[in-house]
């Protein structure tokens, strides 16, 4: 491939230490995001789509493997090591109501970042920037000295936007940062972020359980199950073709708004997301696969290319 | 032509606090004819949650005013006094909340819970009768009977759900009101809710209300469909009505669809809808929707809007008025 990659996940894993035991939530994930592509990580909950994202911007410490930054490893850097790159990778987080502190204003907090990183020491200079930022969002400057509890909750979401543009960086990792707004208002934040995908020439990791949105935005997609990849592959390749049993449940559970599809029965698989702490070996879809057999439960499957671009983890395709 | 069930007229509720008032249904009309799945769709504030506790007679007592006439059955539930009420609900009109974490008592096992609601409607059963009840309607939402025992932290959410269909379906009511059933809950979850709660509809010939802001889930069980905007149903029609493309319809109902994003096809920006939903206590005047529509007129600002309908289509805008 001749495209530049940005950020390169090799066997990354992190396990947490429960007291029932070693909780697997990403569990050997490996992918490349190019400069100015968007991958989507889609999943349920507890799937460990928020936690790799966590984890590929070292704010949780990889149990093992590495995640290469332009190049650079920066898995197991310390807090002192990994300022200059924060910089440069920053997240927009889920929930607009608890990812801002709600005692400062909103030019206190879209101008945190300058002060931390020490760039822009005037403060004329940083209020002048904290608007330029603001207007980008679309965030009237009315409110620059509001407090988040006076707005909504897509003006907040433009906050974590903005926030999160504030040290101009190359890669940002959206956390669901759709899925607590209105359809009117997430389809708003949407057309920003991919106005600044392309003005500001941005990598984004855009993590959701929406699949409509994913494919909306997204140039590839990794679906996770329980922390392992099951299948990734080029947007519309894996809607087109989707060949993971758990990728062809999760599509065709999606109502559609269309009366076209009224009658197609809602595809139901049985059973919920087994526990992740110790999972057994083999596959972990395989207690709710309508296609398990022989051999399922032994060992994990390989992830595989079974067509160029297209990466499955299925003992079916093996 | 079906018995009506619920008959909504001109139904108004005000929240006030503080001196504020908060207008958040207004002027909704409402019909809900036996054995149909009826789909009111908006978004936070529209007064989607506001008509369904009104229709139970669960909007709190000081600080809400109900105007308009709610009947159920020809016998009027607005301003019921609070025995009339019990007998009605879990009986006649259930409701399932949004939320299954926080709305089952967390220290009851789901087996005791359910069964209140069967003692509540059946006072001479025993109480092995009660116990049969209660295993054959965890049966039929898909909970093995055993796990009756179990208290409501030791299900997952999907279950959870599951034992709030189970309570509001146990006195087979005559029209359920599912309040943002799924919303907590993951797609292949959601579409196992729903297909219980589908079968269920199929086999007991309940009515449904169906509260939900989900496009997709409208499309896929409703019959009728009722769009809300500032606590007024802008829109309203029967499923093909809404769903024709060909058609006119409000710029409320375009404008929500134009925020979906597209499965089958791949358009590089959605259309979403400018501005936002104003709150209840700020209401303009004229057309709620007229400061966000992308076809205003000099009229919307002002006076009523009335609504202009076709055959089972009707629409409240100065556009087709």
């Amino acid at each position: 491939m001749d495209e530049k990659i940005l950020v390169e996940c090799k066997k990354l894993q992190k396990f947490f230490n429960t007291p029932r035991g070693l909780l697997h939530a990403v569990d050997d994930v490996s992918f490349k995001i190019p400069r100015e592509k968007t991958l989507g990580v889609v999943g349920e909950s507890g799937c460990g789509k928020s936690t790799l994202g966590r984890t590929i911007l070292n704010l949780l410490k990889a149990t093992s493997g590495e995640v290469l930054f332009d190049g650079v490893n920066i898995a197991g850097k310390s807090d002192k090591e990994m300022l200059p790159y924060r910089a440069k990778m920053q997240m927009i987080f889920q929930d607009p109501y608890s990812s801002i502190d709600p005692r400062m204003t909103i030019s206190q907090i879209i101008e945190e970042p300058f002060v931390i990183n020490k760039v822009l020491k005037q403060r004329k200079e940083r209020q002048d920037r904290v608007r330029e930022l603001m207007e980008i969002v679309g965030l009237d400057a009315f409110y620059v000295n509001a407090y988040p509890h006076e707005l909504d909750g897509g003006r907040r979401q433009r906050i974590g936007v903005a926030r999160a543009l504030a040290l101009n960086p190359e890669f940002i990792v959206c956390d669901e940062p759709v899925s607590a707004l209105d359809v009117s208002i997430q389809a708003q934040i949407l057309n920003l972020l991919m106005d600044l995908k392309d003005e500001r020439k941005l990598t984004y990791m855009f993590i959701t359980h929406d699949l409509s949105v994913v494919k909306h935005i997204s140039n590839n997609i990794l679906v996770l199950y329980l922390g392992k990849m099951v299948e990734m592959a080029p947007s519309d390749l894996i809607f087109d073709n989707p060949v993971h049993p758990y990728t062809k449940a999760l599509f065709s559970a999606i109502p559609i708004p269309d009366i076209a599809y009224r009658h197609k029965e809602l595809q139901v698989i049985k059973g919920e997301v087994t526990s992740p702490i110790n999972p057994p070996d083999g596959c972990r879809f395989a207690p709710r696969c309508p296609f398990v057999k022989d051999g399922c439960g032994q060992a994990a499957p390989e992830f595989r290319e079974t067509e160029p671009g297209h990466f499955v983890a299925c003992h079916l395709y093996n | 032509m079906a018995e009506t069930l619920l008959e909504i007229r001109d139904l108004n509720v005000r929240y006030t606090t503080d001196g504020i008032i908060a207008r958040a249904v207004n002027h909704v009309d409402l019909n809900i004819e036996a054995g149909e799945i009826f789909g009111l769709v908006g978004e936070t504030g529209a007064g989607k949650t506001t008509i369904a506790l009104a229709s139970m007679g669960l909007l709190p007592r000081y600080t809400s005013q109900v105007e308009g006439s709610i009947k159920f059955k020809g016998r009027e539930i607005a301003g019921a006094n609070e025995n009339v009420l019990r007998d009605i609900r879990g009986k006649n009109i259930s409701m399932i909340f949004q939320d299954p974490m926080t709305s089952l008592n967390p220290v009851f096992p789901v087996g005791t819970q359910i069964g209140d609601v069967i003692k509540w409607h059946n006072k001479s059963l025993s109480k092995a009768e009660v116990e049969t009840q209660v295993d054959e309607i965890l049966k039929m939402v898909g909970i093995a009977p055993e796990r009756k025992r179990e208290y409501p932290h030791q299900f997952s959410g999907g279950m959870k759900q599951r034992v709030m269909i189970a309570i509001a379906i146990v006195c087979k009511p005559d029209l359920l009101i599912a309040d943002e059933p799924t919303t907590a809950l993951d797609v292949t979850i959601q579409a196992q809710v729903m297909m219980t709660m589908r079968n269920l509809q199929k086999q007991l010939g309940s009515s449904v209300l169906l509260i939900t802001h989900d496009l997709g889930l409208v499309a896929m069980f409703c019959d009728k469909v009722s769009v809300l905007y500032g606590g007024e149903i802008v829109e309203h029609g029967a499923l093909e009505d809404i769903f024709d493309n060909s058609r006119s319809h409000h710029p409320y109902t375009v404008g929500l669809f134009g925020s979906l994003p597209d499965l089958h096809s791949r358009a590089s920006r959605l259309n979403p809808i400018a501005g936002l939903m104003p709150h209840p206590a700020e209401l303009p005047a004229g057309c709620k929707f007229h400061p966000r529509c992308p076809e205003r007129m000099e009229k919307c600002q002002t006076g009523e809007v009335g609504a202009s309908s076709s055959g089972t289509h009707s629409i409240k805008c100065h556009l087709f008025a």
